[in-house]
């Protein structure tokens, strides 16, 4: 008697779960948006604000002289880009008027590289382009994200929304558990903030070096142990719309520093 | 190339104590990390710092493997006249490289 009771509670509450569904995750209210800045300590923040002693600057340093130089290319970045690229990073990922695709910073230099360069792909996780991306974020900080999510970005929303409220990996969490639900809170030694890429390129201690955002999303995935997507891969690219639609109006930073 | 980032004012008063501030690029590979196939990292670090102002040596430093990447140094002199203060590191296989600012003093 008891046992049959049981297993009808059972399938009861089971009908129930899937009939309401898994709770829904709400987003973050707009007026709490904050950047992962807030979470630092005070002497990370001093490391970030100052621009002399701040290691990203190395890499913001060696992307200018990229961006001047000639060697292995038909022409530089700055012949064609004489007045900087001041508020261009703030409107990426954006889709590429040519082929329709979304592209991130990263894919759009490389475009650039090919088409008007004459010049190889860098690959993704070079120092070459680490350099450039970063040369690049810096002519934006202090500029609010203002990515385009209509018309052709659409469908990449929402594929990026879809990738960040999924459940994955061994843990079986989604990005939105801990970026939506738990921001603030610890985790091991470090406190979640709300994942948001205004950052990146960033210098993270545990990298001791400067890494893209695709790098920073590859140890979110590898830390619930779910499979990284490779860098560059257009889900990545999807995610980082998705992010930077969720954090509209948040103001950029690169180089960031973070733990 | 290693990129290097220095601090130096360029002008003080004789006597002033100044600050001076250098930043290089570099891994600082410890030599105790083995890769994801479990094979050794080679070491591949700075081993010697050395600041000299007109010539003269004014701060001098050792690393070893327990320095994190990307070293950073800030110290302070007397600025006793006008001249190249220079920066050189050099690496545990003798590679040099190094930087210089000038400063004027009045
Ligand atoms: C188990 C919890 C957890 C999950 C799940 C997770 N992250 Fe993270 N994430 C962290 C922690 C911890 C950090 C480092 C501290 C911080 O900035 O939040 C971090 C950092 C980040 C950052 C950098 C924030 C900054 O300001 O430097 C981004 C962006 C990010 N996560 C995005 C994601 C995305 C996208 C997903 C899903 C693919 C995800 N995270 C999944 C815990 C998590
Ligand atoms: C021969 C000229 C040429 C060279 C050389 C060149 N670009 Fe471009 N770049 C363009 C053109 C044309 C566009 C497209 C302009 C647009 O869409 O508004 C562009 C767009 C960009 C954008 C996007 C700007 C935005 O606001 O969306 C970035 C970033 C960029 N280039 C970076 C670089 C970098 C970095 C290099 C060197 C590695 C480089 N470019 C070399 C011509 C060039």
């Amino acid at each position: 008697m008891i046992r049959i009771a049981l297993a009808a509670l059972i399938i009861i509450s089971a009908c129930g779960r899937q009939s309401a569904g898994p709770d829904p995750i709400p987003e973050i209210n707009a007026e709490d948006v904050v950047s992962g800045y807030s979470f630092l300590t005070a002497e990370t923040q001093a490391l970030q604000d100052d621009d002399f002693a701040n290691p990203g600057f190395l890499w913001v340093d060696r992307g200018e002289r990229l961006f001047e130089s000639t060697q292995g290319v038909s022409q530089s970045c700055s012949s064609c880009h004489s007045d900087g690229l001041v508020g261009a990073a703030a409107t990426f990922p954006k889709i590429d008027p040519a082929s329709g695709a979304l592209i991130n910073l990263e894919g759009r230099i490389n475009m650039c590289r090919k088409d008007h360069q004459q010049a190889d792909q860098l690959p993704y996780t070079s120092d070459e382009l680490l350099s450039l991306t970063s040369y690049t974020a810096h002519q934006s900080r202090g500029m609010p994200i203002n990515v385009d999510t209509i018309g052709q970005a659409a469908k990449h929303l929402s594929a990026g929304e879809d990738y960040f409220f999924t459940r994955r990996g061994q843990f079986n969490l989604s990005c939105a558990q801990c970026h939506n639900q738990s921001w603030g809170q610890k985790l091991r030694g470090d406190t979640i903030s709300q994942g948001h890429g205004n950052g990146f390129p960033a210098y993270r201690f545990e990298w001791q070096s400067m890494g893209s955002l695709h790098q920073r999303l590859r140890d979110c995935d590898t830390g619930i142990r779910a499979e990284p997507l490779p860098y560059g891969d257009q889900t990545y690219v999807d995610v980082e719309l998705y992010l930077a639609a969720r954090a509209a109006g948040l103001k950029l930073e690169s180089p960031a520093v973070r733990r | 190339m290693a990129s290097i980032r220095l601090s130096v004012p360029s002008k003080a008063a004789s006597g002033d104590v100044i600050e001076l501030k250098a930043l290089i690029q570099y891994p600082m590979e410890s030599g105790y990390r083995r890769g994801s196939r479990g094979e050794a990292i080679a070491r591949d670090i700075i081993t010697k710092f050395e600041c000299t102002y007109d010539g003269e040596v004014i701060f001098k430093a050792s690393f070893g493997p327990g320095v994190a990447a990307n070293p950073f140094l800030s110290f302070h002199t007397v600025a006793t006249k006008t001249g190249t203060i220079t920066f050189k590191w050099t690496h545990q296989h003798g590679e040099v490289w190094s930087d210089s600012a000038e400063i004027i003093v009045t």
